[in-house]
């Protein structure tokens, strides 16, 4: 049975269809990766799960309990990263963890020990009673995701948890939560817009304009825009091509004094190429289409340029804003 | 129900922690009684008379006492505009607890908090040449605690509506002067012109006041200027407003839009 369970899901703000009739499952101990450009409607979808939004029509379940009628239930079951900080910055890392414990009813007996595991799996323990604004955006992130644990979830919801993370805290935070559904037992929902950060997902689901345009694993999506492509260096390109069209019945093509050559699992066919033009290789290097080919193909757009601009107005107004102050 | 009595508990033992950690905010917050009670208090009394039998520094002390909690409990809300503008109010919210322990909590945070100031006010009885029993006393804290609760969490229901720090100030600005004002703090309502006596009676400090004025002066419960209602009629005030307060606010925390 589906952890999630997403059916014909609409919500309309004023005249603006956030969602648009979308429709999706998640299993269990999964992650699964909402991915779509600023505004796609990742957010209002995540609102809506957990309770705090309700649909203008449509059904949305977590574990059987239908997020309008039993948000109680549904609430007990979940756990969320909010895309801006929800953490009290006044108080420590130990007291905001303490505070969610009692909200979600952990025994008390309990609250020590699972609290010291937690800020020690985040590697935070040394400073657990340091207040959190003295926290960098990446630990007070590690912080929230080891709160949404705490009170052990059955799906973990995190709004683009990497928001604003420089490359090194990014990486670090992937790296945990690619072992949380093992370590943890939890399903994990996460929306994201940078494409490369979706790898990691078992699903993913491209959502655009509130409509969800491709449902299906990172491989499965990468397919979609073709396979890997190979290039060659060989110390003979052309013997080289004619050698590969009589073995292995590929075509290779000359681009820059490279052989370019497409094929659906590219890592798997290095090796036999290589060993059928025995020693004319000199390099080789294999590209592999990304997400972002994906998104590019299904919507006529990359989903960076919209990232991109997204960013460019904020650049303005802070801009404009530094005018009027320096005026003063 | 008890996950519920946890979140109160928590709630409030927060708004504790916060409140011990900022004691600048303490200082800020007495600093306004003391400026009523003895500068305003000690300048009118030389040109007002009351023939209510004692001076007039006396007289609006029990006023200051609603003032301190006034302010107070009622500006204890704006932590529910920070919690919203910092999104700590998310965490509450999707948090498997009842709407209404979340205002309960944050009402007995804003009652405790603003106790805590009153009496520290209440304590300075002897420097106005009041005098009060030990007895009194407890009656009188008791008193301050039911009309912060029932203040705090007027604040609460009106920060329902309001989502950003701004307008919340500027409202709430309007609604405390005018009910500090009519409530009977600086003078007796009965000497008010019928309209604004009417406003007076819509207004739940009076009735706070009204009763502290009966725990401050026992013995002049005959005086006709100090009371306005029966003592029975202040608690059922206070008491049917608070239920009223909170039920609103938590049902206005349970709606999604």
């Amino acid at each position: 049975m589906p952890i999630i369970k997403v059916e014909n899901l609409t919500k309309h703000f004023g005249p603006v269809a956030a969602v648009d009739g979308i429709a999706f499952e998640v299993e269990k101990n999964s992650i699964f990766g909402f991915l779509g450009p600023n505004g796609a409607g990742k957010t209002t979808t995540i609102n809506i799960l957990c309770t705090l939004l309700s649909p203008t029509s449509g059904k949305a379940a977590i574990d059987g309990h239908d997020c309008m009628t039993r948000s109680s239930e549904v609430r007990k079951k979940i756990g969320i990263v909010f895309q801006d900080t929800t953490l009290d910055k006044e108080l420590t890392a130990y007291e905001n963890l303490s505070f969610h414990a009692y909200l979600y009813g952990v025994p008390k007996d309990l609250h020590k020990k699972k609290i010291d595991a937690a800020l020690d799996f985040i590697g935070l323990y040394d400073r657990k009673d340091d207040q959190v604004k003295k926290f960098s955006g990446g630990m007070k992130r590690r912080l929230e995701v080891a709160r949404g644990i705490i009170h052990e979830p059955a799906v973990l919801f995190l709004d683009e948890p990497t928001l604003g993370l420089d490359p090194q805290s990014r990486a670090n935070l992937w790296e945990f939560i690619s072992k949380l559904p093992e370590k943890s037992g939890v399903t994990v929902f996460m929306t994201t817009h940078y494409m490369e950060e979706a790898e990691i997902c078992n699903r993913i689901a491209i959502i655009d304009k509130g409509r969800i345009i491709v449902n299906g694993t990172p491989e499965e999506l990468k397919k979609m825009v073709g396979g890997d492509v190979i290039y060659l260096k060989t110390t003979n390109n052309k013997l080289a091509a004619e050698e590969l069209k009589k073995t292995m019945g590929i075509g290779a093509e000359e681009k820059n004094g490279e052989l370019f050559i497409q094929a659906v699992r590219g890592d798997a066919c290095i090796p036999k190429l290589i060993s059928s033009l025995a020693d004319m290789v000199l390099s080789v290097r294999l590209q592999r289409p990304t997400l972002n080919d994906v998104f590019l193909k299904l919507t006529g757009k990359a989903i960076r340029d919209e990232a991109q601009g997204s960013g460019d107005e904020l650049k303005d107004s802070i801009r404009s804003y530094r005018k009027k102050f320096d005026k003063k | 129900m008890s996950t519920d009595l946890n979140a109160i508990y928590v709630i409030v033992a927060r708004e504790l922690i916060k409140f011990v950690r900022e004691k600048g905010k303490l200082v800020s917050t007495l600093a306004r009684p003391l400026i009523w009670l003895f500068l305003v208090g000690g300048g009118m009394s030389r040109v007002v008379s009351p023939d209510m039998g004692m001076p007039y520094m006396q007289f609006i002390f029990p006023g200051i006492l609603g003032m301190t909690i006034l302010f107070s409990s009622i500006f204890s809300s704006i932590s529910i505009i920070w919690d919203k503008e910092f999104g700590f109010m998310k965490e509450m919210l999707v948090a498997p607890v009842s709407r209404f322990s979340i205002v309960v909590g944050k009402a007995l945070s804003g009652t405790l908090v603003s106790t805590i100031q009153a009496v520290i006010i209440l304590l300075l009885f002897p420097v106005i040449g009041l005098k009060i029993d030990a007895v009194q006393i407890p009656l009188i804290v008791f008193m301050c605690m039911g009309l912060a609760f029932c203040l705090a969490s007027l604040g609460i229901l009106i920060a329902t509506f309001y989502e950003n720090f701004e307008s919340f100030s500027v409202i709430m600005n309007f609604i405390v002067m005018p009910m500090f004002f009519l409530s009977g703090a600086m003078y007796p309502v009965k000497t008010l012109p019928p309209a604004l006596g009417l406003l007076t009676m819509l207004n739940p400090l009076t009735y706070g006041i009204d009763a502290l004025k009966y725990m401050v002066f026992p013995a002049k419960g005959g005086l006709s200027l100090t009371h306005d209602f029966s003592l029975a009629v202040d608690i059922a005030v206070i008491a049917v407003c608070s239920t009223v307060f909170v039920l609103i606010a938590g049902i206005m925390f349970e709606r999604k839009k």
